[in-house]
């Protein structure tokens, strides 16, 4: 696609602002809201994935080696992740201009 | 030619939507907008009408539901007035900007408060950005008409927008007027089935009603106001071919002994019809007075608005409902904001009357006339307004 949703005039949306592509969301990059961002360190992390299972964006996918990371493109840094982590593994950090 | 029949206009509404052959009608019963819904359910109920009657139990349930017809490509209808479409009015706005070919006959009737169930303007007025096509009616015809000019206007693809038809609640909805109904043929004629452009269906997934996030919101609004605005060339077009199939012509604004006429009344609605004989009566007595009569409401017809009261020196503007705290009523307001660039802008003046019901009578419209000339006389262009026939003002 050459022309990303954000660059749409208004001739170009469908009648009555009509999603015919299932499923654009993923398009949607949520990480803009994020003013805090968690980082996991792995010393401390168990591979529970329970961070994983809570984070209410599905931003958080499993690596290679068995540890959980987040996407900064969906994750929204709502902090989540890091309280319910059971080792305390997630720090949520200020992120800097 | 189609049958004259004496009949309530309610009924005969109701009877044009069943010619209309809708698919579907929610609402949920309030005054005066009753006989209309009621004899609609008779329809259906005896199988002269083949379509589901989903007695709502709310009007927001009324447009959510015609809302859900539309979309899976069914014809709705729905009718109201006043406190009901309050009700309704978040669904109102969202069905426009989903573009949902919705019809909605609006039997006008008074906001409350004070609690009232009398007619005047005020309800359509509350709705006035909500961006649907608003048509009035003058008489138990036009309502007729317009029932099958709705629906070929809204669902026409280039178009594809709700259509409210503005009747006055009792002075139009309870009186008894001759009716001529259409031929089937006619209908057939006029009216093509409805093709909508998406529908909701498992095959075809899409979302109708999503978000629409600050990146492209305003663009969905220009694609929401665009069609509204450009929908007046297919409005003419449905109201001329109307014409030619039943021999009654429509216009956006409809004017009355305009020969010569230094002043024009300015109506909404059924007042055209009782200020159509006092122009009559003040041109018996030598006054030079014409009549332009408001059809079209949204999208507002500018052009044509200026060009029939080009020659005018005086407009008398009668609004039927109150901005409050703001420069007289809606209509004088757009009228004004349409002249303002104009050349020979007309002295215009601004009665607001018959609110809830009350009586304009003709000696009263008179008496409207006699008072704008003394006003234009003594303070030309003051953009002023009044309220007409209020004991202590
Ligand atoms: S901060 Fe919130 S959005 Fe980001 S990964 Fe953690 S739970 Fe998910
Ligand atoms: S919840 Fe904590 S311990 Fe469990 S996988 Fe996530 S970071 Fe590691």
């Amino acid at each position: 696609m050459s022309k990303t949703r954000q660059d749409l005039t208004w001739q170009e949306l469908e009648i009555g602002a009509t999603i015919i592509t299932p499923g654009n969301s993923d398009e949607y990059k949520s990480g803009d809201w994020r003013s805090i961002r968690p980082v996991v360190d792995k010393k401390k992390c168990i591979k529970c994935g329970t961070c994983y299972i809570f984070c209410p964006d599905a931003a958080i996918y499993e690596t290679e080696d068995g540890f959980f990371e987040a996407d900064m493109f969906y994750c929204k840094g709502c902090g989540i992740c890091a309280q319910e982590c059971p080792t305390q593994a997630i720090e949520m950090v200020e992120e800097e201009e | 030619m189609g049958k004259r029949i004496g009949l309530e206009v309610s009924l005969s509404a109701a009877e044009a939507v069943k010619m209309a052959n809708v698919d579907c009608i929610a609402a949920y019963p309030i005054t005066p907008q009753t006989h209309i819904v009621e004899h609609l359910s008779e329809l259906v109920n005896n199988g002269e009408l083949d379509a589901e009657f989903i007695p709502v139990e709310s009007e927001h349930s009324a447009m959510s539901v015609s809302a859900g017809v539309s979309a899976v490509g069914a014809r709705a209808f729905t009718c109201t007035s006043s406190q009901g479409l309050s009700l309704m009015n978040e669904i109102v706005h969202i069905v426009a900007s989903m573009r949902l070919p919705i019809v909605m006959i609006l039997a006008n009737r008074s906001m409350s408060g004070p609690i009232s169930i009398w007619n005047d303007h005020t309800d359509v007025m509350s709705i006035r950005d909500c961006g649907w096509i608003q048509v009035f009616a003058n008489n138990g015809q036009e309502v007729f008409d317009n029932v099958l000019f709705a629906y070929r206007v809204a669902e026409s693809q280039k178009v594809m927008l709700p259509l409210i038809i503005n009747i006055d609640g009792f002075i139009l909805t309870h009186v008894i007027e001759p009716v001529e109904f259409w031929e089937k043929e006619q209908v057939k004629q006029y009216l093509p089935d409805f093709k909508p452009v998406y529908t909701m269906h498992p095959d075809r997934p899409v979302t109708m009603g999503g978000v629409g996030m600050p990146y492209v919101f305003s663009e969905a609004k220009v694609a929401q106001d665009e069609p509204l605005i450009q929908s007046k060339a297919e409005i003419i077009t449905a109201w001329k071919e109307l014409g030619d199939v039943v021999g009654r012509y429509y216009k956006p604004v409809e004017t009355y002994r305009m020969e010569d006429a230094e002043t024009l009344f300015v109506t909404q609605g059924s007042f055209g019809e009782t200020v159509s004989l006092v122009v009559d009566a003040l041109r018996n007595e030598g006054e030079s007075v014409g009549l332009v009569m408001d059809r079209l409401w949204r999208p507002f017809p500018f052009d044509e608005f200026r060009e029939a009261t080009s020659q005018a020196k005086n407009l008398i503007v009668i609004d039927r409902a109150i901005s409050y705290g703001g420069q007289g009523g809606p209509l004088a307001i757009d009228i004004r904001s349409a002249l303002y660039k104009g050349e020979n802008q007309p002295n215009i003046t601004n009665f607001i009357c018959g609110l809830a019901g009350r009586d304009v009578t003709i000696n009263d419209f008179k008496n409207i006339y006699h008072r704008a000339m003394e006003k234009i006389k003594e303070n030309p262009m003051e953009e002023d307004f009044e309220y007409y026939g209020v004991r202590g003002k």
